[in-house]
């Protein structure tokens, strides 16, 4: 059976993010101030960004898979991935703005690293639009397969490189404590790694339910 | 017996002093919600986003359920 089929992941996925509740809770966090017990999103917040990631990887290997082959199933596998993924973005954002309102005192600073994560959200919001706009099927496929490839590294280096390398409050940017001095804390990681891991894969069958979907629909449409 | 108290004092005293200063320059106690916690009432918080997830969870499962059934049905 192929593996999006199976369950066991998906037990494991929701045992593991079920353990960060309680760690991620209970456990002792280092005590810093300005970000008190809100270091504790770094079990809430931070594994809703891993989950996008982890379809969107998912996502660039479908389209580039399907580029080779040509099947339509690897198109439809690479688009719901990105249905997925933004939602995962969707909420990575709001947590992180409401995380802001207290840490720096309004939801939306233009800090550069929101701003570039806005401008991120754009880009895929983007590559739905294009998607939308053409109706011939194969074309449409192969376009936005090509957008996608190219439209994921662009994503890093807006969200994950750019606003480490210029002023960002945000943690992990500009000297802000973040992995290097939270991974320090043992009891840290404890909770850390199963969250994302967990959310990863949590991410990953809501996108295999999707895509399961996507193929009745498709089957439904076809011409007989 | 005297002496050899009063060298282990000599010892420990400048040691104690340190630890004072140390302690001293560590930054003003840092707020947490241990008061919460000490009340139990953290618990309370943790049940409820265990049920929400749980519940969500299940949900996910019944809806994985019944894509296998209209699966087999294609």
């Amino acid at each position: 059976m192929k593996f999006i089929y199976q369950t066991w992941w998906k037990v494991i996925a929701v045992l593991l993010v079920f353990s960060t509740f309680i760690t991620g809770l209970l456990f002792r966090v280092p005590r810093l101030p300005i970000i008190h017990e809100t270091i504790r999103n770094l079990y809430f917040h931070v594994p809703m960004w891993m989950g996008m990631l982890t379809v969107f990887v998912v996502s660039v290997y479908y389209s580039i898979k399907y580029l080779r082959s040509g099947k339509e199933e690897h198109d439809l596998a690479a688009v719901e991935c990105v249905n997925t993924g933004l939602m995962f973005y969707t909420l990575g954002l709001l947590t992180g703005m409401l995380w802001a309102q207290y840490a720096w005192g309004e939801f939306w600073s233009g800090d550069s690293k929101q701003n570039s994560a806005a401008i991120a959200f754009l880009l895929y919001c983007a590559y739905l639009v294009l998607r939308n706009s053409i109706d011939e099927e194969q074309k449409r496929a192969k376009i936005s397969a090509i957008y996608n490839i190219f439209a994921f590294p662009v994503m890093i280096v807006l969200i994950f490189v750019l606003p480490r390398m210029t002023d960002s409050l945000h943690p992990g940017s500009g000297g802000n404590p973040a992995f290097g001095r939270y991974d320090l804390d043992n009891g840290m990681k404890l909770a850390f790694y199963p969250a994302m891991l967990g959310w990863s894969f949590i991410a990953l069958w809501i996108a295999t339910v999707r895509y399961r979907i996507r193929l009745i629909e498709n089957k439904k449409n076809a011409i007989n | 017996m005297p002496l050899i108290n009063m060298k282990k004092l000599a010892f420990l005293l400048p040691l104690l002093f340190c630890f004072a200063i140390a302690s001293a320059q560590q930054a003003q106690p840092v707020e947490m919600a241990d008061v919460l916690r000490s009340s139990g009432k953290i618990y309370v918080v943790i049940a409820t986003i265990c049920i929400i997830f749980a519940g969500l969870a299940v949900y996910l499962f019944s809806i994985d359920r019944r894509l296998k059934k209209l699966e087999k049905e294609n």
